[in-house]
């Protein structure tokens, strides 16, 4: 399976990475390496197979309904890149 | 005899027959950091002041009677993926190069609970995807064997600290591979156990399904005696077992006569080098001397291992590492023209080449078109490898191969390209897709560097994978070397 | 109403539930608080931090599932929306996709005196994103976390409704209905309840749906209505000049009356769903389920049935009296204390419904409890006022003047029964207006109504009315 550029710009800004002109090339050729190892996949027939998400099939264990937790405001935004009033600050967001 | 030179369940008995003290095993580990971790690289943060202080608490308890347990005041490292309240939690990565946690992981508030005393954090692949530890943003780690091969990754700096004997046992993390083959790398004992048994709260997760913290230490004895601290179910990971934990320690001295042991056929094809086939021949043969009967065993589906983790790990961690956005913690770039900018400039400057790569892989591996050949098929394909281990595990108690299909390698070596990287997993990531508990523990030398054997268990089997190891250790002493640097 | 065209809508409604902590969090959802002090670890999405789902939050979901006899699977799943906003932390959202928890259900809506039955498709549960800001801060947009975290309920109507009228007695039945149940408080200004509308058009008769168009938060029932005509007669203008209705978002403008495009949410997003890792899939069992449909309140269309049933009420009284759960159970209360049902009915639907809207309070806010208009009515039932002097009773109750007997006493209003003392009075009135009395016995009835109003000036309202009559008939007749 083979990605080129386009495809590599593309998945970059999903991904939100930003990535140059040069790189794109690198990246689609170690990406339709990787893809190419991956495609291995496609010679087993999984039909009637279910999906695993979880190794030992275990199910969701259900919490209490109370609150356990208190303002830990200042704790917590000691480690925040940028602050005012509480609130955590990005360039203005148009809507 | 040196501290160095001795287990941690000698150091522990030594410390509760008052022959020393925890102060002077802080200072004696601290003072080898010191010595020879500029070279070794092992460490990206130490706690020596904060350790000595720990060490003086646990001497204070003991002198009163109020020691917290066999792992009261034994020095160690925790591996830089686990959140430690007030101290530097990098991940191996610029990202959180400045990230100061404000909390601790649950392993780490058990370890503290234990009473061991934190000398460091240790280095490793950049948020543990590596198998090398040469992509950490804090430079790579040096096989204490030789010091032109890798450690192993991703828990490299946690290996290597241990195999020089830095420090008598670390923390690691294995998704894919992370404890068992730098184990294998570093010739000491790593273990990952069941998947669940240990919590994954405050460990910065890879991929969420696979990872599952464990121990490094100078033999199986000791790592029980650290796992079994560390294991537990905790409410705040939903994926954590609420199962009592078994005791680990007491049974190791059983007999493992009548245990039978596979051998997965597809373990032993071409791919594996001749010195590692010999030293793995030579293990099974002491484990039959102990009286355990050997057999054959087919994993039909194991050779898409490589391919199914190569989907599933990254798809679990691109959406994982969403949140590194330079918003609420961690890196950001500078002076961001708007948000857009603001997410893929952080993200470019925060993350290195390997997790882009990883992010990249599995972003795609979820998109629109191709989920359902990669992902949805990458999943189903790890139920046909899970249940495979599960049939073989009907006819055989324990599962034994190689750790590596090679040697260490060269620092440098491998950075070229990544499937070749990727493919030093082989023999591991089954593991982790089933979700089995396996170790590695030390099994031969060739060329003054360490080779591996791999034990797999059942589901919770950790007491029994401990028993096995640690008899196998009765009767070899691969275990008990050390490199001549660092004896 | 507009001619060749016939109008699709969906709408699909994010109803935040009455739990104590979040949905995957210890941390409160108390409405108000400071920014970012009911964030936690967990909340801000820290490296290493884990989601842990609260039972009540699916019990609630089981509740509306059953209230709506839809299908509650048994085993749902959680997945991850990916996408990067500063509002959501993870830069995915918690929700889910393939296993909702709740499917295939049915509300009935009356428009226009007709019932019909529209589909619900789905309800699953979803975490809230934060808040943003963008006021304030100098070029930059602050971020409250407080809300993150925040359990919802997705609810989404089958593409059944074909107006906005019908939109909007949907959205209605279902706000109604999410408080009756008691897993949402409605609160539209709060946001606990908020509508977002797929509307598109098609050829009368076309069996292909139009290009939809997605109005966003829109977050009361005047709006709803006002948005969706507006965004019909767009599309309809649009495509009988020529042009193309483009799949988009787009927000209603109040003040303009006028629908625009989202700029930022245009591109199509790939969200990359898949099951979260993190989380396991959720496992009830019947009796589970069956716990939950034994808390099962008395449901709307069940309550107004038997309020015809038991209370000999019309259907439109008692469907005027079940729209909320606490007038029906205040009726209730009231005839539970003797009042007679028509008259409690009456006075719910009338002097109390008035003044409650007049003063936009909810029932539980009623200076006047259901006690005290029983009293009030007892009083009417017993003749010791008129109904007409019961309002300015009922006047000064709400106003804080105690209760009935009390303002009765206070105010002198007790109305007045006393045979002789009314015939004096007529007999008074009659003497002093012989000319009207001769124009009565020629034939003139309506002056009657003349005499009537004499009386009840007189004596400030308080005579018994019916006595009067009766009285009034019999001396004029001679």
């Amino acid at each position: 399976m083979s990605l080129d550029s386009d495809a590599v710009k593309n998945i970059a800004h999903l991904a939100r990475i930003a990535v140059s002109e040069e790189d794109l090339q690198t990246y689609a050729k170690d990406l339709s390496n990787i893809l190419d190892m991956v495609d291995q996949m496609n010679a087993v027939d999984v039909a009637g197979v279910e999906r695993l998400s979880n190794a030992l099939d275990q199910t969701q264990r259900l919490r209490a309904d109370v609150v356990t937790e208190s303002n830990q405001r200042d704790e917590l935004q000691a480690c925040a890149p940028q602050t005012e009033q509480g609130l955590f600050l990005v360039p203005r967001v148009i809507e | 005899m040196e501290f160095h030179q001795q287990t941690l369940t000698e150091l522990s008995a030594a410390l509760a027959a008052g022959e020393t003290t925890s102060r002077a095993l802080a200072e004696h580990f601290i003072a080898r950091f010191k010595a020879f971790d500029g070279d070794l690289n092992t460490l990206v943060t130490e706690t020596f002041e904060q350790a000595l202080a720990d060490a003086d608490a646990a001497d204070q308890r003991r002198a009163s009677g109020q020691s917290l347990g066999p792992l009261d005041g034994l020095p160690f490292a925790h591996k830089d993926i686990f959140c430690t309240k007030g101290v530097k939690t990098t991940c191996g990565s610029k990202m959180l190069d400045n990230f100061i946690s404000p909390y601790d992981a649950t392993v780490v508030e058990k370890l503290k609970a234990a009473g061991m005393v934190c000398l460091g954090k240790t280095n490793m692949d950049e948020f543990a995807m590596g198998s090398s530890n040469e992509t950490s943003y804090f430079g790579e780690v040096k096989n204490p064997w030789n010091h032109s091969k890798v450690p192993g990754g991703s828990s490299g700096g946690s290996a290597a600290a241990v195999g020089a004997r830095l420090v008598p046992a670390t923390t690691g993390t294995d998704t894919g591979g992370s404890i068992r083959q730098p184990a294998a790398f570093c010739g000491i004992t790593g273990i990952k156990p069941t998947y669940g048994r240990v919590s994954r709260y405050g460990m910065i997760a890879f991929a969420s399904s696979l990872d599952q913290a464990g121990v490094f230490a100078a033999s199986a004895e000791d790592a029980a005696l650290m796992l079994q601290a560390m294991s537990g179910f905790d409410e705040r990971d939903s994926t954590s077992i609420e199962r009592p934990v078994d005791d680990l320690v007491s049974g190791l001295g059983e007999s493992i006569e009548g245990k039978t042991i596979g051998l997965p056929k597809q373990f032993f094809d071409d791919g594996l080098e001749v010195p590692v086939r010999n030293a793995v021949n030579k293990a099974i043969k002491v484990f039959k001397s102990l009286g355990a009967e050997v057999k054959g065993i087919d994993l039909p589906n194991i050779g898409l291992s490589v391919p199914v983790y190569y989907v599933v790990a990254p798809a679990e961690a691109s959406a994982n590492l969403s949140r590194f956005d330079g918003v609420r913690y961690g890196h950001r770039c500078d002076n961001p023209a708007d948000l857009t900018d603001l997410y893929k400039r952080t993200r470019a400057e925060g993350f290195g080449d390997e997790v882009k790569r990883r992010i990249m892989m599995g972003t795609y591996a979820l998109s629109s078109g191709y989920y359902d050949a990669y992902y949805i098929k990458a999943q189903k394909i790890r139920r046909l490898i899970r249940d495979d281990f599960l049939k073989a595990f009907e006819e055989v108690d324990l599962i034994a191969g190689p750790t590596t299909p090679g040697l260490p390698f060269g620092l440098g070596e491998q950075t070229d390209d990544p499937v070749t990287m990727y493919l030093n997993d082989i023999f591991t990531i089954g593991v982790n897709l089933a979700g089995l508990p396996g170790m590695s523990i030390p099994a031969g030398m060739e060329a003054g560097l360490p080779i591996g054997l791999q034990l797999v268990g059942k589901h919770f089997a950790e007491a029994e994978l401990l028993n096995a190891a640690h008899q196998y250790q009765q009767k070899t002493d691969w275990h008990k070397q050390l490199p001549a640097a660092y004896q | 109403m507009y001619g060749n065209w016939e109008t699709v809508i969906g709408l699909e409604i994010h109803a935040q539930l009455s739990t104590q902590s979040k949905i995957f969090s210890g941390s409160s959802i108390a409405y108000g608080a400071e920014p970012n002090t009911q964030a936690n670890a967990v909340d801000l999405a820290l490296p290493g931090t884990l989601p842990v789902l609260n039972k009540e939050v699916m019990r609630l979901a089981t509740r509306f599932g059953l209230a709506i006899n839809a299908t509650i699977n048994k085993k749902s799943v959680f997945e991850r929306k990916n996408y990067f906003y500063p509002d959501l932390p993870k830069g995915y959202q918690t929700s889910q996709l393939e296993l909702p928890i709740v499917e295939h259900g049915e509300l009935f809506i009356t428009v226009n005196g007709e019932e019909k039955r529209i589909g619900v498709t789905r309800a699953h549960l979803e975490e809230d994103a934060g808040k943003s800001l963008h006021e304030d801060f100098d070029g930059c947009t602050g971020i409250d976390l407080n809300r993150a975290g925040t359990p919802l309920l997705e609810i989404v109507s089958e593409p059944e409704l074909s107006s906005a009228a019908e939109a909007v007695a949907y959205m209605k039945k279902l706000h109604s209905l999410v408080q009756y149940i008691g897993i949402c408080d409605g609160n539209m200004q709060e946001g606990s309840f908020r509508c977002d509308a797929n509307v598109s058009v098609r050829p009368k008769g076309q069996k292909e749906l139009g290009t939809r168009a997605e109005i966003k938060n829109i977050n009361s029932f005047r709006f709803v209505e006002k948005a969706i005509n507006h965004e019909i007669e767009r599309q309809i203008e649009l495509i009988e000049d020529g042009g193309e209705v483009v799949q988009e978002t787009r927000l209603y403008d109040a003040d303009k009356n006028e629908t625009r495009s989202m700029r930022s949410k245009e591109e199509a997003n790939d969200y990359r769903y898949f099951p979260c890792p993190d989380l396991l899939p959720v496992v009830i069992d019947d009796s589970f389920i069956d716990a939950v449909r034994d808390e099962l309140p008395e449901l709307p269309d069940a309550k107004k049935a038997r309020f015809v049933c038991e209370f000999g009420l019309s259907a439109e009284d008692a469907g005027q009296l079940t729209a909320s759960r606490e007038m029906a159970d205040y009726f209730e209360a009231v005839v539970a204390a003797g009042v007679d049902a028509k008259m409690a009915a009456n006075w719910c639907n009338g002097e109390l419904s008035a003044w409650l809207n007049k003063e936009e309070k909810g029932v539980a806010d009623s200076p006047v409890s259901a006690a005290m208009l029983a009293g009030l009515c007892q009083r009417i039932a017993d003749n010791t006022v008129s109904n007409k002097i019961a309002k300015e009773v009922f006047e000064a109750m709400w106003n804080g003047e105690g209760d009935a007997d009390a303002v009765i006493d206070a105010k002198g209003l007790k109305q007045i029964t006393d045979t002789g003392a009314i015939e004096s009075m007529i007999d008074e009135i009659l003497a002093s207006n012989p000319g009207q009395v001769e124009q009565y016995r020629a034939g003139k009835e309506k002056v009657f109504g003349f005499f009537v109003g004499q009386v009840m000036k007189a004596t400030q309202g308080k005579a018994n009315p019916a006595q009067v009559n009766q009285i009034l008939k019999q001396k004029l007749a001679g």
